[in-house]
């Protein structure tokens, strides 16, 4: 019998600790699958953000190091530049990528790192339970936006692949989504043309995913999906940002 | 031979000649003469040098180079080295090696630029959260300046565990003859945490964060552990003239130079007085103070800060003997004069 669907090596056996509906899992395993694709398992080292997905190096099954909030992109510069050879990402979430982390993420990508960052956006902090986020969109109920978010006390919704698409240093970016089949199979695409690029020695890449946080957005799955698709793609607008090999 | 050498260069060139692979720092006055020395040289010898766009960024440099097992340094001055705390306090966490140079400045806020050793609570102590310590290592020449590094890497490596160099405005930035002597350069302990792809091996991970129950207290106990064997193992410290000495002068780094003038001094005038030097800071030379409070009369602490290391002279002496202190905080230095006056009024 042919076998049409396994679990990727480059997964462990640990249960996620993810809540029902969260996008993490799904993205956890299309860049495990992309990895497993490429055959450099053995030569990865992931790292793993403060956030929902600091538990990351437990489901990955290769080198992972942990990181401190926001620092990602720096703890992948010092490992990168001291081994070249290796396929080094990141795996951030909003709050870590765009807010504690902005100054590291527009210098890596400045300087044209050879890395992958993978950035997981859900317009909300997961981990500490629902706060404002920089991705959080404008009217959005959270935590710390009990009134919805107002742009004169907490600004505007950061586009970051719009934001870093001006940088010199940046040569991929692409935002996608996970909340339906064919969003889910693009992300995979982008994805692995990511870590293709970096492999071939072709620079900093980024893929944005917008991501469902159903608890935290107090939404259903299906409300959760819908608000993605209706919401979230009108103010963050998936396809390719920048690609200077396009 | 000899030749002449700044301070921060010396370090730098130090620094390389004991293996150090990977620089990363950012702009700070008085060590920039150490990030400006690394971008030449580092690339002169095929390594890695990075300006950052910040201290907090350097520290993470560092901490992934550490964790991809090759020798890393960075460098800074009072304030940037308080942004790099957090970064240390992971790096203790994981228990990853690596070379940390402060080159003190006056404190606190942003200070001045004169040499000070006001961060000496800030790098015995821990610095960042949490339970954990740097090895802190106290140059006061610039030939130690060119030699502990070497030191330094061989000690973070043996213990995995961050090392402080604590230098100080006044050894960065002097110019002084100086001997490079052979230094060591190999890896010195297990590199079996290293993250290098985890080909024919199972995958590793670095982390802090223990979730756990009870994984966070067993993993402090083990650190504990090990820092009981750092403190009875590698406390260092230069004795001059401590035998029979009535008063013992205790100083380190630029303050020790001027106390080892006031103690020719006082000494040609018949007093009795001898210097002990720690070399490293923490673990504190403790047991060489302990023992001489069986001869000495009294200690003098001498620091270029309001009274920090003092409080470390006086558990060691415990009691035993009165510990006067003299020092001058905010970049100012106490001079042989000062001291000698301090010596007559014991």
């Amino acid at each position: 019998m042919k076998k049409v669907y396994c679990k990727p090596e480059s997964m462990t056996d640990i249960e996620h600790k993810y809540c029902p509906g969260c996008g993490h899992g799904l993205v956890h395993r299309l860049v495990a699958e992309v990895i497993d694709e490429l055959g450099v398992r053995e030569r990865t080292i992931g790292i793993a953000p403060v956030g929902c997905a600091v538990f990351a190096y437990d489901y990955w099954n290769f080198d992972v190091t942990e990181a401190p909030h926001g620092r990602p992109p720096a703890v992948a510069t010092g490992i990168k530049r001291v081994l070249p050879d290796r396929i080094v990402f990141t795996y951030q979430g909003d709050g870590d990528l765009a807010a504690i982390g902005m100054a590291e993420t527009v210098h890596a990508a400045n300087r044209g790192e050879n890395i992958t960052v993978i950035f997981i956006n859900n317009a909300i902090y997961g981990m500490t339970t629902g706060q404002m986020a920089p991705t959080t969109l404008l009217g959005m109920k959270t935590t710390t936006t009990p009134f919805g978010r107002d742009k004169n006390l907490a600004g505007y919704p950061i586009k970051v692949c719009e934001l870093l698409a001006t940088l010199a240093g940046t040569a991929y970016l692409e935002r996608c989504a996970v909340n339906n089949v064919k969003n889910i199979i693009n992300t995979k695409k982008a994805i692995k043309k990511a870590f293709e690029m970096q492999k071939e020695n072709k620079g900093y890449s980024l893929i944005e995913v917008l991501s469902q946080c159903p608890p935290n957005w107090g939404l259903s799955l299906k409300e959760s999906l819908k608000f993605v698709q209706e919401d979230m793609t009108k103010q963050f607008p998936l396809g390719v940002i920048k690609d200077i090999y396009a | 031979m000899k030749k002449l050498m700044k301070g921060n260069e010396a370090l730098g060139e130090g620094a390389i000649k004991a293996g150090c692979a990977a620089y990363f720092g950012y702009p700070i006055t008085p060590q920039n003469e150490l990030t400006e020395y690394m971008s030449k040289r580092m690339l002169e010898e095929k390594r890695v040098f990075l300006q950052s766009e910040s201290e907090l960024a350097a520290i993470n440099m560092v901490l992934g180079a550490s964790a991809a097992g090759v020798k890393a340094m960075t460098s800074s001055s009072s304030p940037g080295i308080s942004l790099k705390q957090e970064g240390l306090s992971y790096m203790a966490g994981c228990e990853l090696p690596a070379l940390i140079v402060n080159v003190q400045r006056g404190g606190p806020g942003l200070g001045n630029i004169a040499g000070s050793q006001a961060d000496y609570f800030q790098a015995t102590k821990g610095g960042g959260h949490g339970d954990y310590h740097l090895i802190v290592l106290a140059p006061s020449s610039v030939q130690e300046m060119f030699e502990m590094p070497a030191q330094a890497f061989a000690l973070a490596e043996k213990y995995r565990n961050p090392v402080m160099i604590l230098a100080d405005g006044v050894v960065g930035q002097i110019l002084e003859p100086m001997e490079e002597v052979k230094v060591d350069s190999t890896y010195h302990g297990d590199r079996s945490w290293v993250l290098d792809g985890c080909q024919g091996r199972a995958p590793r991970k670095i982390r802090s964060l223990l979730m756990e129950e009870g994984a966070l207290e067993e993993h402090n106990i083990k650190l504990q552990k090990k820092y009981k064997v750092i403190k009875e193992q590698e406390q260092r410290c230069q004795k001059q003239n401590t035998e029979k000495a009535d008063i013992i002068l205790v100083a380190y780094g630029t303050s020790a130079r001027v106390c080892y003038s006031a103690m020719l001094a006082a000494r040609k005038k018949g007093l009795s007085v001898g210097l002990l030097r720690p070399l490293t800071l923490w673990p504190f030379p403790v047991k060489a103070i302990a023992e001489l409070t069986g001869t000495a009369k009294a200690f003098l602490t001498v620091e270029m800060s309001a009274g920090q290391m003092v409080e470390d002279v006086k558990l060691a002496v415990n009691g035993r003997k009165p510990v006067h202190f003299y020092g001058r905080a905010g970049g100012g230095m106490p001079t042989e004069e000062e001291i000698l006056k301090e010596i007559e009024k014991i």
